[in-house]
């Protein structure tokens, strides 16, 4: 491959192998009896899950905690010991060998039906496995698929790496057998609404804290919460990323090494169940039944999944002058202690990088990319008049070499010519549109045979499963191109050249969309200032000390990228018109709110005001609401 | 090795319980490592060694300094550690038990441990050139009425540039390589209490800085002459104070001219079959003084206490004039203790003259020990029961697995072939047999003291308890090498400084539940430092818990690195002394134990002890010194 092919590929000179091409021909059963043989943490002796357990149920800081929760609810200290004993049962993972063969067993099976492919980068996981030995090893992946589960442990046991203990929602624990080869694959069990159970925190934040603190074996989990059912990001939740870094800031290790992990799928197993989630079609209960009955997405085609793990991250080295360990030292070391503000701001300052890094190593695929263009057409010329296929392909590749110049990383088989590469994402991605004489289509359900109307409002939702699909994939890009699109934004709303303007209503959108988009607190001007690079880099605008001037063959950059951002800017507008309107009635619930905020978008759509079918989705809704929330603009009464 | 004192081995017969014993204090910890033999023993391979060149009237510290000890290095100029031409390490001189021995280990151990080569030498400056020392600022008028009152003095280069230092690491090595900086412009000998009134008197009334000096081991830059000073610099050397006043056996206590240095003490108290116990490591060296004012402790403080447990009553002479109680009760509801702004002031208040210090009788019976554990974590376990049992023996130190191997090192050659098959047997019991992890496992040592029938039922209790963590008794031999260890360390630093390798120590004090923390972060920092500022080769980064409190410990560290290739390693090894204490303030240990503040640790004093706490000191140093006389500019 010449180095200017390589360089459109977007891979950099990152070695990323195929670890599915070598089981496709060497047997799977030998893959799981392989001899199993990781460098273990050097930092302690070995010890056992049981020996965790135990641990916990002896340690001061337990305790403690029970004889305060036996006082405030007036039950004996035996009682609230034995209920932390089952909390601890229903909690704890039970990590053991035979079970990780036999999960990579039955994963070697079904990954390679799903998957032309897996793409794993071997030099991170060169460097993951020199830094296990070192310091206890937190894995970030983001979340975009259940495939995320158990794809880590697969991956490092075939690279001989210690299998992580997984944090998992306890609903997947009640699946019947699954729950318990999950357990046994290293998953413990999280509830997902704790709120002020105090007993459960403590019994979960010491469980979480004794891994780290023995170097157990590698801590996997989603900062991100939850799966991501827009594909893009989601804003940190930190309850669990303090619990794993309290050991370090209480000095009880010497380091803590964050590895973000980024996951990337060319097209993603629940596509279309998360469409109608985000409509508001509640999402089918995790059950083994279920499971199984999902068993024909196996007869389907995903093409290829990347794994990217990313560089080694010291928290001790992030936290230089942002945590002053000492706030500790003056109390036991077991006493439960709220963490100062400086801590939360620097867990949450963490967490933000860590997502930051997850965007910034997942790769971008061709599709994702037509997903950005094919998105900015109107839906309706899109459903019924198609898209001129030459003019898209032109354009994704004018597009392609825009994401390179911004720096981002891609997924471009360099194989293929470039028209082969496209159209085999247009036919991997045929639920959402479809290619028919020279035009792109988008992909309509049938209606069935024997209703003969449908109503316009259902039509809306029948138009909206596929568009906000589309939209889920081009949030895969968005990462790369939403700091210039947003200075894009700020140029063509304030028509001002003045750095300092600029810069001012930069701020204000990132305020605006920091619930929507992943920003780090306290980057505003470096963020501002990598947009003014990239826009300078494909020759969008100048740059000087004071100016940033619109240089004239620009316009179909600055144009591609505020449409970009328009739909969530439409969105919002749309909602913040809602709440003022509701100004009448002061106190509303979030359900009502939710429903107007539908009725009005729909009526809009139909009535052909309001170009973007993303308001409808319920994610867009509530990051508005958060982000109203946290503007102030409304309060919460009751949570 | 004559085995002279019958008496010491139960019988207890008063008269013959007396200097032997005692004299051989220090030698004992050096002593010859009794033929493999584990049993109980009593004293009988102590042997009074033969005694320095004390003069008839007991002072071992002669005017003149330089010519018994080294100018650029540890002790005395006779005594060294070096590589012969076979390349095996031995010691020189007479004085210790380990002179004139070889260490077969010593050279496979350095050259593994550091990367370093006998090959590659960087010897020392031989000769002080005393031309390099600046040429004194004198204040005549001061000299003229010193002369008058007729105490001896001197601006002599080689007397002036002994008294400018103190051991830290850039002190040496500076010194190695001929490098003088500023030093005191005159030094005075005053013979007593008096003198030194009078001198403190002189200096006030001719604004002259005066810096008092006792046995020089400061390890704090607190010797170190203010570059900033511009008047003229006395070095204040007390070491001809150093008689024993009285004995008062009714009260068991002794009253003591402060310059005396620990040894002598020893054994003058010896002598009428007393001691002090208070045995820190530099006691060879250091004086009374010098410990009232830098807090110090000593090996076996659980049995004697610290200095501040020790002192009864302390005369000061101040430029205010003398303090001092008026009475020796034991103990005072008077407001604050006026001992506790001496205690620690590290010269900035003023002269410590004489001190009434408790004395205990000689014990009669002595004896090492050791403990293996499988890991250090059961070892800090062990010992914090042993604390909390309030059991501990004399001395109690648990070394880390580094530390155990350095000890292994030290090792003198083995007599008979039977010694070391006995090693080859105890080592295969612990490491294949018991399943020890050798690259884990460390040692505790012990030392027990007291009357025989009670020494060996306190050490049975200690060694039950160490049995329930894991450990196994490893004999009295490795418990004296351990001690060895500790009073070898810094003439072993003069050998590492002879082939690139630097060293130095440091200590903190820290509660119970972060012992282990503030050990294992402070030895991974010291280790990552070096990595990032260039060494090529990873150090030695090791520690021990040196003493047991009831509600804490006391954790000593030694960090050393082969310094090729790198351009400035003084600044090199500040830097990564700098982040240990950093690290070891954010786990919650303490400033200093035992080695004081001085110029080094200063900058860290305000959060030590709080703004409020600084403002106190200050205002008793404004009171008492308004001139500043005592110009070391230590602690605040």
């Amino acid at each position: 491959m010449k180095a200017s092919d390589r360089d459109l590929r977007g891979m950099k000179d990152d070695e990323f192998v195929d670890i599915l091409e070598e089981r496709r021909c060497s047997s799977d059963l030998g893959h799981a009896f392989r001899t199993f043989n990781p460098q273990p943490y050097k930092g302690g002796p070995p010890c056992s899950a049981a020996d965790l357990n135990k641990a916990l149920l002896d340690s001061h800081f337990l305790h403690r905690v029970v004889k305060e929760v036996a006082m405030e609810t007036g039950s004996s200290q035996e009682k609230v010991m034995e209920e932390a004993g089952e909390i601890l049962v229903e909690m704890s993972h039970n990590l053991h060998l035979p079970f990780i063969r036999l999960m990579g067993y039955t994963f070697s099976k079904v990954i390679k039906r799903l998957f032309t492919s897996i793409f794993v980068n071997m030099d991170g996981l060169n460097t993951l496995q020199q830094a296990v030995q070192e310091n206890p090893v937190i894995l970030m992946p983001n979340h975009r698929s259940y495939v995320d589960f158990l794809i880590i442990s697969y991956i490092l046991f075939t690279y001989d790496i210690p299998v992580p203990v997984i944090a998992a929602g306890v609903p997947l624990a009640e699946m019947k057998i699954v729950g318990e080869i999950l357990r046994r694959s290293g998953a413990f069990f999280i509830r997902r609404s704790i709120g002020s159970d105090k007993l459960y925190w403590a019994v979960l934040s010491e469980y979480v804290r004794g891994i780290v603190r023995h170097g157990f074996a590698p801590v996997e989990f989603y900062v991100e919460g939850l799966r991501s059912r827009t594909l893009k990001s989601l804003t940190p939740k930190l309850g669990m990323m303090q619990m794993v870094l309290e050991p370090y800031f209480k000095g009880e290790v010497f380091d803590i090494t964050l590895v973000p992990i980024s996951i990337s799928y060319d097209r993603v197993l629940e596509e279309s169940l998360l469409a109608r989630e985000l409509l508001g079609v509640p999402k089918p209960k995790e059950s083994t039944a279920g499971l199984l009955k999902a068993s024909r997405v196996l007869q389907e085609d995903y093409g290829s999944m990347q794994v990217n793990f990313g560089q080694p991250l010291s928290v001790r080295k992030l936290c230089e002058g942002k945590i002053n360990r000492s706030y500790y030292n003056l109390v036991p070391r077991d006493l439960p202690m709220k963490p100062s503000a400086e801590a939360l701001a620097c867990v949450s300052w963490l967490a933000h990088v860590v997502v930051g890094l997850q965007e910034r190593g997942s790769l971008i695929s061709p599709w994702s990319l037509m997903a950005c263009l094919l998105i900015q057409e109107p839906t309706t010329v899109l459903a019924e008049q198609g898209l001129l296929w030459d003019d898209l392909t032109e354009k994704t590749l004018w597009l392609r070499k825009m994401v390179l110049d911004f720096g981002a990383r891609l997924n471009w088989p360099g194989e293929a010519p470039n028209s082969a590469v496209m159209s085999s994402a247009i036919s991997l991605h045929r639920s959402i549109v479809y290619l028919k004489a020279g035009r792109v289509y988008l992909t309509q359900e049938e209606v069935p045979l024997r209703r003969h109307r449908i109503s316009p409002e259902e039509g809306v939702f029948r138009t909206a499963v596929p568009v906000l699909m589309l939209a889920a994939y081009r949030n895969q890009s968005l990462h790369a191109l939403v700091r210039p699109a947003m200075l894009a934004m700020s140029i063509c709303i304030t028509r001002s050249t003045q750095r300092d303007e600029l810069f001012r209503f930069f701020c204000f959108l990132q305020e605006v969309f920091a619930n929507e988009f992943i920003f780090i607190p306290g980057n505003l001007s470096q963020d501002f200032e990598e947009a003014c690079l990239c826009l300078n880099s494909c020759g969008a605008v100048y740059i000087s000390e004071q100016e940033v001037r619109v240089s004239e063959q620009s316009s179909e950059v600055i144009t591609f990228l505020q449409k970009l951002l328009q739909p969530f800017i439409d969105s919002y507008q749309l909602i913040f018109r809602c709440v003022c309107e509701e100004e009448q009635v002061q106190v509303f619930t979030e359900k009502q709110f939710l429903a107007a905020v539908r009725a009005l978008a729909l009526k809009l759509i139909l009535s052909g005001e309001l170009h973007t079918y993303e308001t409808l989705s319920s994610d867009t809704q509530k990051n508005v609401l958060s982000a109203l929330c946290r503007l102030e603009a409304v309060a919460k009464l009751r949570t | 090795m004559a085995s002279s004192s019958s008496g010491g081995s139960g019988s207890g017969s008063e008269m013959q319980r007396t200097a032997q014993h005692r004299i051989s204090v220090i030698a004992g910890h050096l002593r010859r490592p009794a033929e493999g033999d584990v049993a109980v023993r009593a004293e009988e391979c102590k042997a009074p060694q033969s005694r320095l060149e004390a003069s008839g009237d007991g002072r071992t510290v002669p005017m003149k300094r330089h010519e018994v000890m080294k100018w650029n290095g540890w002790g005395y100029s006779d005594s060294r550690f070096l590589f012969n031409k076979k390349g095996q390490a031995e010691f020189t001189g007479k004085r210790y038990k380990l002179s004139g021995m070889i260490l077969p280990a010593l050279k496979d151990w350095f050259e593994g441990t550091f990367g370093a080569s006998l090959q590659h030498k960087s010897p020392a400056t031989p000769l002080l050139n005393t031309s390099a020392v600046q040429a004194p600022t004198l204040n005549q008028d001061f000299v003229e009425e010193l002369k008058s009152i007729g105490v001896p003095f001197s601006h002599e280069a080689e007397d002036r540039a002994f008294r400018g230092h103190g051991h830290c690491l850039h002190e040496i090595f500076a010194l190695r390589e001929g490098k003088i900086g500023r030093v005191p412009d005159m030094v005075v000998w005053p013979n007593c209490h008096n003198d030194v009134e009078k001198i403190v008197a002189l200096a006030c009334k001719h604004n002259v800085c005066l810096i008092p000096y006792g046995g020089g081991t400061s390890v704090s830059s607190a010797l170190e002459c203010p570059p900033e000073e511009t008047r003229s610099i006395v070095s204040l050397d007390t070491s001809q104070m150093n008689r024993i006043l009285w004995i008062d056996e009714k009260n068991l206590t002794a009253h003591v001219e402060a310059g005396i240095i620990g040894q002598d003490l020893e054994r003058l108290l010896n002598e009428s079959g007393y001691c002090t116990g208070h045995e820190p490591d530099s006691m060879e060296f250091s004086s009374l003084g010098g410990w009232v004012s830098t807090r110090a402790s000593g090996m076996k403080k659980n049995i004697y206490g610290n200095i501040e447990d020790l002192v009864v009553h302390i005369k000061m002479v101040t430029p205010q004039g003398v303090i001092e109680k008026s009475c020796q009760g034991p103990r005072m509801s008077t407001g604050p203790d006026i001992h506790h702004f001496i205690l620690g002031s590290e010269g900035t208040l003023g002269v410590v003259t004489e001190v009434t210090m408790k004395i205990r009788p000689v014990p009669e019976y002595q004896k090492y020990g050791s403990v293996v554990f499988p890991n250090f974590e059961q070892g800090v376990a062990c010992l914090r029961e042993v604390a909390k049992q309030r059991c501990a023996p004399a001395s109690i130190r648990l070394m880390d697995n580094e530390q155990f191997m350095f000890g292994h090192a030290l090792k003198p050659q083995v007599s008979s072939i039977f010694t070391s098959f006995l090693d080859g047997l105890k080592k295969f019991y612990i490491t294949k047999f018991k399943g020890f992890d050798p690259s884990r496992l460390c040692v505790a040592t012990l030392l027990f003291e007291g009357n025989r029938e009670k020494v060996l039922q306190h050490e049975k209790q200690v060694y039950d308890i160490a049995a329930k963590f894991g450990g196994l008794a490893a004999g009295e031999d490795n418990g004296q090498r351990g001690y060895m260890l500790t009073f070898v360390i810094a003439y072993l630093r003069d050998l590492g400084m002879d082939y690139y390798v630097i060293a130095e120590s440091f200590e903190t004090s820290v509660p119970w539940d972060r012992v282990l923390d503030v050990c294992r972060n402070v030895k991974a920092r010291v280790v990552r430092e070096c990595k990032d500022k260039g060494v090529q080769f990873s150090p030695l980064s090791s520690c021990r818990v040196t003493q047991t409190y009831d509600a804490g410990a006391c954790v000593y560290f030694y960090f050393a690195f082969n310094y090729r290739g790198l351009s400035d390693p003084v600044h090199v090894y500040e830097q990564v002394e700098h982040a240990a204490r950093e690290e070891i303030l954010a786990n919650g240990g303490s400033l200093s134990h035992h080695h004081g503040v001085g110029k080094l640790r200063k900058e860290w004093m305000r959060e030590t002890v709080s703004e409020v706490g600084v403002g106190m000191l200050q205002s008793v140093k404004d009171y008492v010194d308004p001139k500043n006389i005592f110009g070391n500019r230590n602690l605040l």
